[in-house]
């Protein structure tokens, strides 16, 4: 087996610093050279329940989880049984557990791998301040390879502002974990590599997309705590104000959506992030961005849904209700990323078109692009900025809402003499005064339609790669699956083509039916149990014949092998 | 002095914009837009430098008849849209206007927040205790005996909402009562709204002539508040507890700071946020 790239997970009840732990050793996976992410599992306690750091490092970039884990530490295991389903296992498998280190139970769940006993708990104690946490990443970093003294430095970095004692006390437990590591089976990690010469980044999903919303131009965001999103709002809590902008707590998401619009308003490009049930709270607003032409952006971090769903785990649930959940007919954009890397670029590129056309875009990310940290290459510059369509003078009688070729209509902000006017949600005439009128009505449907509809998006509105009569079509987070089953195909030599949608809305018909030309067969890939994404598909494009649809709902991730099972199995039904 | 002449000073009815009011003959909102076309004149606050936002219903028409900027948003979030606003344009003068079912009902919960918050912005609620637009229910200032609403034909049964108590208790550091009938007494005391730093409540009695008719009698009604403001908080709650709504003029002015975002830590280039990123 090759094992130039590792799936380890780390396992443990709530507070045994597994997070940490995990962060670690991505850490550790960064100074070596490596490439790989961690993936966040957990349950809905705000301290205590379970949780579960997911890992996957390489020799190179990578955004898919693997088929199976290669190892598991289990530092409570009896806390290990809340994640069999998510923690797919061989037979050459291994699982090192602590028998004596269970909280409240000892017991591993029923498993085809290999179990080897690792005293964790006994061996903390023996140091004083000690946890078995840092037993468990001197043991792993031992069985991967990595250099025990890379480890010093990153708890140095990370320990600092818990004092000398806490860096101490833990060096020591990686210290003895390395030295027991030494008796556990050894895996082949990638090859360290210290001097690269590449320039990575460690970013999560999250992160990049607040990165990606600044680098466009953001500078007020507004918005309401909620899981998966809030990281987003953490990291620009900090980050904006070191731009001269603000994020501001609202007090509901029904503020959020409201304050950003003022904000556009006033001329500053502005955003919101949430999750399903805040994006459903907004969804009135959002309506009014459109009508009133006031260009805001939208990140919704999905999660399983209906309702409150499971908050912590991710799905492709939101779809519907970003691309039809307006009322009245209220053309705006829907976009996705298609992996942690792409949420730098997406977002940039949603707070450019929401600008340049002065509605709303939906950016639809999800708890597992949001939540993942990742090691990758550093994202490329991006020249998407902001850039409205401002008048420098006015006419006399200055029409905001004028009706042009383009549907985009030079748009005043306040302060500027001679261009005022009332943005309205109500329908108006092209100075914007309220209007019950037929014909103003229609004109400025098809304004606000036009504006999108004839927009150039580029080349961007898709990832479009691979050649071949066999295609898969997918989107957002599920693209990082598809992408690694593609790949491994390729080198058994079948090609097969990836259309990954990162324009959703508005359609794109012309270049589809480019991008479907001499497609016999099409896999549909999407994680939603009612089949959103290819409902979407049917009603907005023309689709070969042959189509399968592989779907489910969250939380389990796809898996690569199971895409690729699902290409060999197609059966008779096309 | 030179010879220069000085500049022309903005009349009033250069603020009132050509668009015809959907108002009632007779409706107190008449008033209302007179009073802040004075306070804008009576400031000299250039049109393009103040922006007038609101929700739904009558009153929250009140924008598109000036010829500020203005937003006329969705119902009930006129304070979150003008907060952001005023949060990303302090150099502009913010005015939220609306009614007392887009502001206590539908809305009430921006407007504890927003009197919490404190941004340096006005706020006039044109307080009919009915709702107008969607002709004749009861809104969260009606009588609880008030039997003619259409939802509620035995009377709501249900408390009043105090808008000026609940600003108190919420943090409003400016809190007045007005009548749309006194329209230069109305413009003085938005002119002093707007001046205040921090958020500005101005409730103003405003007659639904069509729904409400006998509230035609409350020019007969309310009075002058008999005292100065107060800035003791527990004053100005026995007083808007016990004054029957009915006491107009300036009734509680405190002196806690606008609300003020961040301070800024600037960077020299964005490119410096990579740094945290990078292995």
């Amino acid at each position: 087996m090759n094992r130039q790239n590792l799936s380890i997970a780390l396992t443990g009840s709530g507070g045994s610093g597994v997070m940490t732990t995990g962060n670690m050793l991505l850490e550790a996976a960064a100074q070596a050279g490596w490439y790989g992410f961690m993936g966040r599992s957990a349950g809905p306690q705000i301290r205590g329940g379970e949780a579960a750091a997911l890992l996957r490092v390489s020799s190179e970039p990578i955004e898919s989880p693997d088929d199976s884990f290669d190892l598991v530490l289990a530092i409570d295991p009896g806390s290990m049984g809340r994640f069999v389903a998510e923690l797919p296992l061989r037979t050459d498998s291994f699982i090192v557990s602590d028998a004596a280190g269970g909280r409240r139970s000892s017991t591993l769940p029923e498993t085809p791998a290999q179990v080897v006993d690792l005293p964790m708990k006994k061996l903390a104690k023996t140091v004083k301040g000690g946890r078995p946490n840092m037993i468990a990443l001197g043991a792993v970093a031992k069985m991967i390879g990595l250099p025990e003294d890379s480890i010093y430095a990153i708890l140095e970095n990370i320990l600092k502002s818990k004092g000398p004692e806490a860096l101490e006390a833990s060096w020591a437990c990686v210290q003895l974990g390395y030295a027991a590591g030494a008796d556990l089976p050894k895996f082949d990690g990638p090859p360290i590599n210290t001097q690269s010469a590449i320039e990575r980044w460690q970013i999560t999903g999250n992160e990049a997309a607040g990165l990606g919303a600044v680098r466009g131009g953001v500078r007020f965001v507004a918005a309401y705590p909620i899981t998966p999103a809030t990281e987003v709002l953490e990291w620009l809590a900090g980050s904006l104000p070191k731009l001269g902008g603000v994020l501001v707590q609202a007090e509901d998401e029904l503020a959020s959506i409201n304050q950003i619009i003022g904000a556009s308003f006033g001329g500053t490009p502005s955003l919101t992030a949430t999750s399903g049930p805040g994006l459903a709270l907004m969804t009135e607003s959002i309506g009014l961005a459109v009508c009133s032409e006031t260009p805001v952006v939208i990140l919704d971090v999905m999660r399983c849904g209906p309702s409150t769903g499971i908050a912590t785990k991710s799905e492709q649930s939101d779809l519907s209700i970003a691309l039809h959940g307006l009322h009245g007919d209220a053309p705006h954009l829907v976009l996705s990323p298609t992996s942690v890397t792409d949420c730098v670029f997406t977002t940039q590129w949603a707070v450019h078109l929401a600008e340049s056309m002065q509605t709303a875009a939906i950016v639809l990310s999800d708890q597992s692009l949001g939540q993942t940290r990742a090691i990758i290459n550093r994202p490329a510059d991006l020249s998407f900025m902001a850039k409205r369509l401002v008048p420098e003078q006015f006419e006399e009688n200055y029409l905001r809402y004028a009706v042009g070729e383009s549907g985009v209509s030079p748009m005043a902000i306040p302060g500027q003499k001679g261009g005022q006017y009332t943005a309205d949600g109500l329908e108006h005439t092209e100075a914007g005064a309220p209007s019950s009128l037929p014909g103003d009505h229609l004109a400025q449907l098809d304004k606000r339609e036009r504006k999108i509809e004839g927009f150039d998006y580029g080349q961007h509105w898709a990832d479009l790669e691979g050649e071949g009569d066999t295609a898969i079509i997918t989107w957002g987070s599920t693209t990082g699956p598809v992408r690694e089953a593609l790949s491994r195909l390729k080198e058994q030599g079948e090609d097969i083509r990836l259309i990954a949608i990162r324009l959703l809305a508005p359609e794109r018909p012309e270049e589809m039916a480019v991008a479907f030309k001499g497609i016999k067969r099409l896999l549909v890939v999407e994680q939603s149990h009612s089949k959103q994404f290819y409902r979407y598909l049917r009603a907005a494009y023309d689709l070969p014949a042959g189509i399968k649809l592989f779907n489910r709902p969250g939380p389990l991730p796809f898996r690569p092998k199971e895409i690729i099972e699902q290409l060999a199995d197609w059966g008779t039904e096309s | 002095m030179t010879g220069d002449t000085a500049p022309k000073l903005m009349q009033p009815k250069e603020y009132k914009s050509s668009v015809k009011p959907v108002w009632c003959p007779g409706c107190g909102d008449f008033g209302v837009l007179g009073s802040i076309t004075k306070a804008l004149s009576g400031l000299q606050i250039q049109p393009e430098s103040a922006a007038v936002i609101s929700g739904i219903g009558c009153s929250s028409r009140m924008p598109t008849y000036l010829k500020t900027y203005g937003f006329h948003g969705v119902h009930g979030r006129a304070l979150a849209l003008a907060t952001g606003l005023k949060v990303a344009r302090p150099d502009l003068t913010v005015i939220a206007t609306g009614g007392d079912g887009d502001g206590f009902s539908i809305g009430g919960n921006h407007f504890l927040h927003t009197c919490r918050r404190n941004p340096d912005m006005t706020y006039i609620v044109m307080d009919n205790q009915v709702y107008g637009m969607t002709k004749g229910q009861a809104s969260p200032t009606t009588d609880p005996s008030w039997e003619k609403g259409k939802l509620t034909p035995c009377g709501t049964g249900v408390n009043p909402f105090q808008p000026l108590v609940i600003a108190l208790a919420s943090g409003a550091n400016f809190i007045a009562r007005c009548s749309s009938s006194d329209s230069n007494g109305t413009a003085r005391v938005i002119m002093e709204a707007i001046r205040h730093p921090g958020f500005s409540m101005v409730q103003i009695l405003s007659p639904c002539v069509t729904f409400r008719p006998e509230q035609r009698e409350w020019k007969n009604l309310l009075v002058p508040a008999p005292v100065e403001a107060t800035s003791d908080p527990a004053q100005a709650a026995r007083r808007l507890l016990t004054d029957e709504g009915m006491f107009t003029g300036v009734l509680y002015v405190g002196d806690r700071p606008a609300y003020q975002p961040c301070p800024e830590n600037r960077i020299d280039s964005i490119t410096e946020l990579d740094e945290e990123f990078r292995i």
